[in-house]
């Protein structure tokens, strides 16, 4: 397949992870559909360093990868904190900024 | 079929059968969109991390298809392996019976969120459609003999500082999780002597039982039965009691009839309340 399927179908995901943040109001399936965007990207990456035909864009998805990770385990440490605060997992009411 | 692929995925990127890889990357891809799809339209948060995980091992077959075997590897050990696990151990530990609820907090957001979507994809589609994608490039000899040697070559060399900077990173992440998790003890810790005390006072000295020991069944949204022959929904986990009165299992009526008649035995009554009084004790 050419490069430009997978450029697609990295958009086709990616707007369905963008979606999701948005419909979603549990915080755990937020930080799904975020993983699902970064992942998209990661497509999109590795199709671009095909299409040229060198490594940079691998190397940039493999970064991609251990920023995620590193995002993942302090978000949901993060999560866990407001979950032990207010017991609930919900973005809406984590609201103590609102008014 | 993914073997042949991983195998074939070595320094020349794809030397597949264009029919085969053509007719891989079709399945895969619907796969993964209908799965991805799925993934926000469940409301169980286990399903949607299940959903994410097919998502994930599609994308892992599309680096190996495309010469990145390496990347492929790294997909499913650490996001497929490391990440989604993380995921699923939050979603047990702040709730498995969390369901998303579905209403709508802001009037006609799930209708804007889905327009916002359709014109992203439009928009980014036609944009990339202008930009006359050509077919791959052929693999440039800065590959080196192969893709896990080319990309070594590259991130020791060229990317040396961002992977030190990465570490940084990545110790940075490990601190921030241990001080974001741990908790401040607001009151001294019990003593053993305490906890015994208090285990006496409240009228249970035994651990709760155990679902289903004394049942017919052993599964466990068998209620255990007492002594007395009745049984008690205490042996079986909330959410489980809550979850077979939801989809009607069940069968011998007992969790509906315990949940009726709650309080019909006194010894029970006198144990629960002695276990509140441990619960507010602690």
């Amino acid at each position: 397949m050419s490069p430009a399927a997978y450029i697609f179908l990295a958009v086709i995901l990616f707007a369905i992870g963008g979606v999701g943040v948005l419909v979603r109001r549990n915080a755990i399936l937020i930080f799904m559909s975020v993983e699902l965007m970064l992942n998209a990207c990661n497509l999109a990456f590795v199709s671009f360093a095909r299409l040229h035909g060198n490594l940079d864009g691998q190397v940039v998805a493999f970064f991609v990868m251990v920023v995620a990770a590193a995002e993942v385990v302090v978000g949901l440490a993060i999560l866990m904190a407001i979950y032990r605060a207010r017991r609930s997992a919900s973005v809406d009411d984590a609201n103590l900024l609102k008014y | 079929m993914i073997l042949h692929v991983l195998a074939n995925a070595g320094a020349g990127g794809t030397n597949l059968d264009p029919l085969y890889s053509k007719a891989l990357f079709w399945i895969l891809a619907v796969l993964a969109v209908s799965a991805a799809l799925a993934m926000i339209l469940v409301r169980q948060a286990v399903h949607c991390a299940l959903m994410l995980a097919v998502v994930m091992l599609c994308l892992a077959v599309f680096y190996a298809m495309q010469g990145a075997p390496f990347l492929a590897f790294v997909q499913v050990i650490v996001y497929t392996g490391a990440v989604l696990m993380l995921f699923l151990f939050v979603v047990m530990l702040i709730g498995i019976n969390s369901a998303e609820s579905l209403k709508e907090t802001i009037i006609g957001q799930r209708l804007w969120a889905l327009l916002a979507g359709t014109g992203l994809v439009i928009f980014l589609i036609v944009g990339i459609g202008h930009a006359s994608i050509g077919n791959a490039a052929p693999q440039t000899s800065a590959n080196g003999t192969d893709n896990l040697t080319g990309l070594a070559k590259l991130i020791f060399t060229t990317y040396v500082f961002p992977f030190e900077v990465t570490s940084a990173l990545l110790i940075t992440a490990a601190l921030g999780a241990m001080v974001l998790a741990h908790r401040e003890r607001t009151r001294p810790k019990p003593t053993q002597r305490e906890v015994a005390r208090r285990k006496i006072e409240s009228g249970q000295v035994a651990p709760e039982p155990p679902p289903g020991v004394y049942a017919l069944h052993n599964a466990v949204d068998m209620p255990a039965m007492l002594p007395d022959g009745t049984t008690t929904n205490r042996s079986v986990s909330a959410a489980v009691a809550q979850r077979d009165v939801e989809l009607g299992r069940d069968p011998e009526g007992n969790i509906t009839a315990d949940l009726a008649e709650q309080g019909r035995i006194e010894s029970e009554r006198q144990i629960e309340s002695g276990a509140a009084g441990r619960d507010e004790a602690q």
